[in-house]
């Protein structure tokens, strides 16, 4: 969903604004190192796909059908710097040529569809790739994985920068309740659109996939009837092993505390279902109201209020985990870049282009 | 593209908008959006005010008033949001017609409406009056990273190019009595977007090996450097003042 003008007020606008140049930033100089010189024409014309695909429509039952939002598919199939590019690109041109989304409110929108659900998705993609198998299955299961948790991260951060800087007070249980439920929904549509379109890239082409890279099958030789692998054309790109075993710990640490809290936290205060049946009451509360005199819908909201009590306690501990996260990936983020600036030689390219 | 690289959100004229330099539009308009977002809500009569103007603008470029209004349907989705929050939002509540309305959220759905009513006229108006590489060349002009301004460029080069590309696979699909009907047909609609995005890439490879056999070293020649004299911008940046009047006379008021 598009954030319009003045939904969210306008310090907190610009404090996203900055957030938000801040990642373009580090992600133009992350994408030269994925795609080097040919950047920009490949980045756009991914951005020109993320455009088109969400153009496609995934017909749900009974005349509903919903589309992808493609933050998760662009982190996998080119890398999440070039995902959060593309993505800001085609928030940036929705927002100045089609008015969707608010020029004020490019900031948040980029921090929140571009810029979560691209690091949070590549996060949890790369973590489960290090603890499953390595085969092509893992990848579809992973990106599977890494587009479910992505879209309701998504609806958290929006909620964080409402509850900041939202315009209306509507208790932020509510919000988060809304907004979570609905989102964990989209999420499972887009994580098996996801899953399916990454696994019919990964047929075709597995050398397109950013995230399946390293997992080509050797090549075989049949010599004498017996299977012998082929000599390696090229050597492998060495990487350093010390940094590689931190790098597993770090980021399998990472997506276990993100899976683990997030899920155990919403199981221990209310399950799915009770999230849906909120969410039902509300929806037959307020039908009921506009029928009905005034005034007795309030028994309801003091029913409804203990179990947003609960609900937001728990919803807090998401929140918290997920801040805790997203801290977190930072600071490991910018410790690995530099430790991969120390370790490779400064590239002639960026410093001609920049 | 095949209809002279004009967009269809782009209304061709010769008005005295349309003769303005892009990087200036570009800035008027964000700074007219910022203006009104930083209006206080209770100035009620300050958002006739920035209506107002930008029915001016309108008139002044010469788009239609039924041009403008379709165009704002973008938001219909956003409206339904808006009428929810009287219902959920908490604090003192009224009798509207029968029904208790919060009046905060009664206030907060104004606000959005209005706001974000205004913002999406303010854009509207911005594409329908600046031609789709002028705006680029502006976003260029107002410091956006070369980089990004490249993309965004490819982008919109080959956005319609890739959506037809989605166009002809979905008629080559339903040309073999293919219909998406619901949830058992996703494979067959993913696998279609699988495609398009290998074809995508491998255009983008094409395009690149294009360029750099016509001498692309990692930027874009400018050839036509837009800029601005004083009468423009003080022209162009007349409407973001004159908000910024009406919004001060909100605040004081």
């Amino acid at each position: 969903m598009h954030v319009p003008d003045g939904f969210i007020n306008a310090p907190t606008s610009a404090v996203a604004g900055v957030v938000a140049a801040g990642a373009v930033a580090v992600s133009l100089r992350g994408a030269r190192r994925e795609l080097d010189e040919r950047t920009a024409p490949l980045a756009g014309l991914v951005a020109a796909f993320i455009f088109a695909v969400q153009m496609l429509n995934f017909p749900v039952a009974a005349g509903t059908s919903g589309h992808l939002l493609g933050g998760a598919l662009a982190a996998i199939l080119v890398g999440p710097c070039t995902g959060v590019l593309c993505v800001s690109v085609v928030l940036l041109m929705q927002g100045i040529l089609f008015a969707d989304g608010g020029l004020t409110a490019l900031g948040v929108n980029i921090t929140d569809m571009a810029i979560v659900t691209t690091v949070v998705s590549y996060a949890v993609f790369r973590g489960l790739l290090k603890v499953l198998p390595r085969r092509r299955r893992s990848v579809t299961v992973a990106s599977f994985v890494a587009a479910l948790v992505s879209v309701p991260a998504a609806a958290v951060a929006f909620t964080l920068i409402y509850w900041i800087g939202g315009t209306t007070d509507v208790a932020i249980g509510k919000v988060a309740t809304a907004m979570i439920g609905v989102h964990v929904l989209i999420g499972i549509g887009e994580a098996v659109i996801t899953a399916l379109t990454v696994g019919a890239v990964i047929a075709v082409r597995p050398d397109l996939v950013h995230g399946a890279r390293g997992m080509e099958q050797r090549l075989k030789l049949r010599v004498n009837g017996e299977l012998v692998d082929a000599p390696a054309a090229a050597p492998a790109p060495v990487a350093a092993p010390a940094a590689r075993s931190h790098r597993k710990v770090w980021i399998t640490g990472l997506v276990a505390s993100l899976v683990l809290a997030g899920f155990v936290s919403f199981y221990a205060s209310a399950s799915p279902d009770g999230l849906e049946k909120v969410a039902a009451d509300k929806g037959i509360d307020q039908k009921e109201k506009e029928h009905a005199a005034a005034g007795s819908p309030l028994a309801g909201y003091g029913v409804k209020d203990i179990t947003d009590a609960r609900l937001s306690g728990g919803l807090a501990g998401v929140i918290g985990v997920g801040v805790t996260v997203v801290a977190g990936s930072a600071v490991f983020w910018a410790v690995r870049r530099r430790r991969t600036d120390d370790v490779s030689p400064a590239d002639t390219s960026s410093a001609t282009s920049v | 593209m095949g209809a002279g690289h004009a967009h269809r959100l782009y209304r061709h004229g010769h008005s005295p908008v349309h003769a303005l330099p892009p990087h200036t539009k570009l800035a008027a308009a964000f700074a007219f959006v910022v203006v009104v977002v930083s209006t206080p809500r209770e100035a009620v009569w300050a958002f006739g005010l920035y209506a107002v103007l930008l029915a001016t603008v309108a008139a002044v470029a010469r788009v239609p008033a039924g041009f403008l209004l379709k165009r704002l349907l973008i938001e219909i989705p956003f409206v339904a949001f808006a009428v929810l929050m009287p219902f959920v939002a908490q604090g003192e509540r009224v009798e509207v017609l029968g029904m208790s309305l919060s009046v905060n959220g009664l206030w907060g759905a104004w606000n959005v409406l209005a706001k974000g009513t205004l913002g999406v006229a303010a854009s509207v108006l911005l594409a329908s009056t600046t031609e789709l590489r002028e705006l680029l060349l502006g976003l260029q002009r107002l410091k956006l990273p070369p980089l990004l301004v490249q993309i965004a460029s490819f982008m919109i080069r080959y956005g319609d190019v890739i959506t037809d590309e989605m166009r002809r696979m979905r008629i080559a699909r339903e040309s073999r009595g293919f219909e998406a009907r619901g949830v058992r047909h996703w494979g067959v609609l993913a696998k279609s977007a699988g495609a398009l995005f290998i074809r995508s890439y491998e255009r983008g490879e094409r395009v690149h090996l294009a360029m750099v056999s016509r001498g692309y070293a990692g930027s874009m020649p400018v050839i036509d450097e837009v800029t601005a004299s004083g009468a423009q911008w003080s022209y162009a940046l007349a409407l973001p003042v004159t908000a910024l009047v009406v919004c001060l006379l909100g605040w004081t008021l």
